[in-house]
């Protein structure tokens, strides 16, 4: 065997080559698809608290209360004796509905669904009621809204006692 | 007379005048289609649209940023469904009289290269395009709003102008029905036409009178389903989704008078009765009876009649259940939106327990 033939690559250097470099480019993809993984989850996350302090039960008269709808996304809304936190996504295509206080319904501009203030569908294509969070009093007194807990109307959830107080 | 016309642009209204109009323009193409209707047509509408534009609530709806495209767009299809009647009523006449379609002439079969031609053509329209595009961008202002709010939604809450028609089908329909499975019916129907449709008539010129019954149905999902939807869903929706006429102003505290009710509510309370039953397909049965009739009696039915029995002849059976299938998917459309205005209709069956509403 020659001198400049054993200097070329045999098949056995030839292949811990190959190892080495397909190695290095399944870890390369590996570690872009990682980065890219990683990337696609927020470095802050300003989503509204999945559960809030919503102050006193005396603080809400009766009918619908707005001062949480931009912060948290839920009504509170007082009617006989009961009050209720109620989801403000439309159960037709997760819009945000209006309240309107002279019709006293609530009127997604989305589609035209509407709600009464209780939250049961009346017109439109909305098919089933708002949902309801749970709610509940803490040891302080003070209202504690649940947004992880949704009770549904078709599925007779708001019986439940975690679906209301009454105050 | 501007009372009239709002009066007359409700859906209830609009939509049987909009498909008669449509049903005419087909049975008359021939006259519809003449040179002489066009320039008539076109003497009449534009002291009509002209006397549209004094009023200023119908001036403000056109005008704005969001519209102009679709302003544009009426336009221009106004003009090329006329010109292909026009184009069509012109070959049917010729076949008539036993000559050939214009496009069949010795020279129009003439080839030429696509360098030069074509591509100078194209480049004076990519020139023509961009000079439009940066003059309107300078005119209109683009209709940019606050940065997104998950708990604060615009109102009217508009989808962009070509998914409004869509927009407008999701009235009537659960999300499911109208934002999945009718957009993928027509998806894969408009994929299926080629299949379907294997007569050979028309193949690279304009006729109707040879294939009537593919132009109709075609035109008739495109304009009165399409096209109409788009225009109601654009110039006559306002705040909450509710219907104004187009010389309404938008007065957000418009008060409709809407109620809608369940077919099962129907049946069982208000004809027989008695109160709902608590068994879940018990309660829905009438309208599950009435869809699977609707979706397996109709096709054999249809072959019952003349235009059925001719198709089946020609397109052979699997040809022929797609396209009734497909056809009276389409129809459903036409059919709840009626039920919906004349009775309230919201549901035919309504599970919203198993999120499954037809």
């Amino acid at each position: 065997m020659s001198e400049d033939l054993k200097k070329s690559l045999n098949r056995r250097e030839f292949f811990s080559y190959l190892s080495v470099a397909w190695i290095s480019f399944t870890a390369a993809c590996a570690g872009l698809g990682a980065l890219a993984f990683r990337f696609s989850y927020p470095n802050v996350n300003f989503d509204p608290e999945m559960d809030f302090i919503a102050g006193l039960p005396t603080d809400y008269e009766e009918g619908v209360d707005e001062r949480w709808k931009n912060g948290f996304g839920v009504w509170m809304v007082k009617q006989e004796g009961k009050l209720v936190a109620l989801s403000n996504i439309c159960t037709h295509l997760g819009c945000v509905p209006n309240w309107l206080p002279a019709e006293l319904k609530f009127k997604c501009p989305c589609h035209g669904s509407g709600y009464y203030m209780t939250g049961v569908n009346f017109e439109g294509p909305a098919p089933r009621p708002l949902e309801r969070y749970k709610i509940s009093i803490t040891a302080e007194g003070t209202i504690k809204v649940d947004k992880t807990k949704v009770f549904r109307q078709e599925k007779g959830q708001w019986d439940h006692p975690d679906s209301y107080i009454s105050v | 007379m501007r009372e009239l016309i709002n009066w007359l642009a409700e859906p209830i209204r609009s939509f049987p005048i909009f498909t008669f109009l449509f049903f005419m323009m087909m049975r008359y193409y021939k006259v519809v289609g003449t040179k002489k209707f066009g320039y008539w047509g076109l003497a009449i509408s534009i002291p009509v649209v002209a006397w549209f534009c004094a009023d200023p609530n119908f001036l403000a709806i056109i005008l704005w940023p969001d519209n102009i495209p679709i302003n544009i767009i009426i336009i221009m299809l106004t003009f090329l469904t006329w010109l292909s009647l026009y184009k069509c009523a012109e070959n049917d006449k010729r076949i008539e009289a036993g000559e050939c379609p214009i496009e069949a002439l010795p020279e129009n079969r003439e080839k030429v290269w696509a360098w030069p031609n074509l591509v100078y053509t194209e480049l004076f329209v990519i020139i023509a395009t961009t000079i439009f595009l940066v003059v309107w961008a300078i005119i209109f202002k683009a209709p940019l709003e606050e940065p997104a709010n998950v708990t604060w939604a615009p109102n009217p809450a508009k989808a962009p102008w070509y998914f409004l028609g869509l927009q407008e089908m999701l009235v009537y329909f659960d999300p499911w029905m109208a934002g999945v499975v009718l957009p993928g019916v027509i998806v894969v129907g408009l994929i299926a036409i080629p299949f379907i449709d294997t007569n050979p008539k028309g193949n690279g010129y304009y006729t109707f009178a040879e294939r009537p019954l593919a132009i109709t149905s075609f035109l008739f999902g495109w304009l009165v389903l399409w096209i109409y939807l788009i225009i109601v869903g654009t110039f006559l929706r306002g705040p909450n989704w509710t219907f104004y006429g187009p010389f309404e102003y938008w007065d957000f505290h418009k008060v409709v008078a809407d109620y809608n009710v369940n077919l099962s509510e129907y049946v069982w309370i208000k004809i027989l009765n008695v109160p709902m039953p608590k068994n879940l397909v018990l309660r829905e049965i009438f309208g599950i009876i009435g869809t699977v009739a609707y979706l397996t009696v109709l096709p054999f039915l249809s072959l019952k009649t003349k235009i059925g029995k001719e198709l089946y002849a020609k397109s052979g059976t699997i040809r022929y259940y797609i396209f009734v299938f497909l056809f009276i998917i389409m129809m459903s459309l036409p059919i709840k939106m009626v039920l919906r205005w004349l009775i309230n209709l919201k549901y035919i069956v309504a599970l919203p327990e198993w999120e499954l509403n037809l």
